[in-house]
């Protein structure tokens, strides 16, 4: 199946020139990121701005320690370990079960994927051993339930009817299961808090969760939360190029209005 | 060596597919096709533990008496299925198609119905007019309802209203989450690929 790929593009050079403006633009990124990340003065003078989703993630957890009540947290269907949402999401659940170790407090964490749930249970037997509460570690608590969508979706739904987690953590990437677990956890009268890259299910965890971490938040709170200087520093790198984007914006509306109103195309090398 | 190794593993790889995507040469098309297979294996096998970690956890918990019914209902499908299979394969015709076809999708699009009423409630709660925002929302989702229903044809200026909603302060806004999202991807992806982020190794030390 591959050779007749190769015969039909034998004469193509290793560049593609069609991605020459893609490689310069990531080549910019990756040096913005690797400036901020590796230069002592950028990590050393850091502020994140208050997220109330990061600040409600100890409340959450001490509620659900008081009412001697699981936390429940899931990564949604949408997403697999190589997402980066996958990535961000792991950050939330190493300092959750750290917290949860320290205060014994059951975390429940199901997966529709085998792959996650390997990860998810390394993460967090680590988190327990540097809490210092190794013992309190119980791997049949990260489990993986189901494959499907809806089989995931009804598994983890049964988990937060029968077992009435006080606090329910929906970090990740989710798809049409979200509005469904979420307005499930908001029926047993849990604290929640979601986060994810689909700004479709975006729209539905803002009306049935207590805290939702909006696009970029849901990155920039799990360095925060993760402690770790050099992964702060590179959220400073998410604004240098968000800064950088906002002022492309604005010279392509300038460029664009006089377009329009000259009826020429005089600043036609926008057009990259 | 334990850490190093698949910090090695990830830096090359990362690397390998940020430079091959940037070429259409027939052997960078093949490492593109190729690599992702490698993913198909360690999935594979990943599978099997956690099938094994599905029946321990289920099994424990009927002879624990934690949940029963439920878990019986969990463990005697899995079992059936696998035997079905087994015995008569999965092509069509077969007992195991007939029950994915007469059982499993029902039982899929049963919990995918239940969407409808989810949407219903949240709405409920998310339209009560109790600030300015939660107001011009309701405003902007009754005209966009309207719009959508043989009601709107009454008014010539409501699907216009409802499309220029849409494409522009709703599509804008979207954008600009869009923006954060890949921001926050392409940062996160470079942390993995030069090893700063290590969670996924189950952490730093």
């Amino acid at each position: 199946m591959l050779f007749p790929v190769l015969a039909t593009t034998a004469n193509v050079g290793w560049f593609d020139p069609d991605k020459l403006w893609t490689l310069i633009a990531a080549l910019v990124a990756i040096v913005i990121v690797l400036y901020t990340t590796y230069h002592r003065k950028s990590r050393d003078k850091f502020k994140v701005r208050q997220i109330a989703g990061i600040s409600a993630v100890e409340d959450a957890i001490g509620r659900a320690t008081e009412m001697a009540r699981p936390i429940l947290f899931t990564p949604g269907w949408g997403g697999d370990i190589q997402r980066p949402t996958t990535i961000a999401s792991m950050n939330f659940l190493s300092h959750i079960a750290e917290k949860t170790a320290s205060y014994d407090c059951t975390l429940i964490y199901p997966t529709h994927d085998p792959v996650i749930m390997t990860v998810a249970q390394e993460v967090v037997r680590e988190s327990y051993v540097r809490a210092g509460h190794a013992d309190r570690y119980r791997e049949d608590n990260i489990s993986y339930v189901s494959s499907t969508q809806f089989g995931y979706a009804a598994a983890v739904d049964g988990l937060i009817s029968r077992q009435k987690p006080a606090s329910i953590f929906l970090l990740g990437t989710f798809e049409a299961e979200s509005l469904i677990l979420a307005e499930t956890g908001n029926s047993i009268g849990a604290i929640q808090i979601a986060g994810t890259d689909s700004t479709i299910q975006l729209s539905f965890f803002i009306v049935a969760c207590d805290f939702t971490l909006i696009g970029e938040e849901l990155f920039a709170a799990s360095g925060y939360l993760s402690g770790n200087r050099s992964i702060l520093a590179s959220v400073r790198a998410q604004d240098i190029l968000k800064v950088i984007i906002i002022v492309l914006l604005m010279v392509a509306v300038v460029v664009a209005s006089i377009n329009e109103i000259s009826g020429e195309q005089l600043l036609g090398w926008w057009g990259f | 060596m334990e850490r190093r190794l698949p910090l090695l593993v990830c830096f090359v790889s990362g690397l390998l597919m940020f430079i091959m995507y940037f070429s259409s040469h027939p052997t960078a098309r093949l490492i593109n096709l190729t690599v992702p297979l490698y993913w198909q294996i360690v999935f594979a096998f990943t599978l099997i533990i956690g099938v094994a970690s599905y029946l321990r956890n289920n099994v424990r918990g009927i002879k624990k008496g934690e949940s029963r019914p439920y878990r019986i209902v969990s463990v005697g499908g899995f079992v059936t299925m696998v035997a079905v299979a087994a015995i008569w394969g999965i092509k069509a015709d077969t007992p195991f198609m007939w029950i994915f076809e007469n059982i499993q999708i029902p039982m899929q699009s049963t919990v995918f119905a239940l969407l409808a009423f989810f949407v219903a409630s949240a709405s409920f709660r998310g339209f009560r007019a109790r600030s300015i925002p939660a107001t011009i929302l309701l405003i902007t989702a009754l005209l966009i309802l309207l719009s959508r229903t043989p009601l709107g044809n009454l008014f010539d200026f409501l699907p216009d209203l409802a499309d220029w909603l849409r494409n522009y302060p709703s599509m804008s806004a979207r954008r600009a989450i869009l923006v954060g999202i890949g921001l926050g991807s392409l940062t996160t992806s470079l942390r993995v690929i030069i090893g700063i982020e290590r969670t996924w190794l189950g952490g730093d030390k």
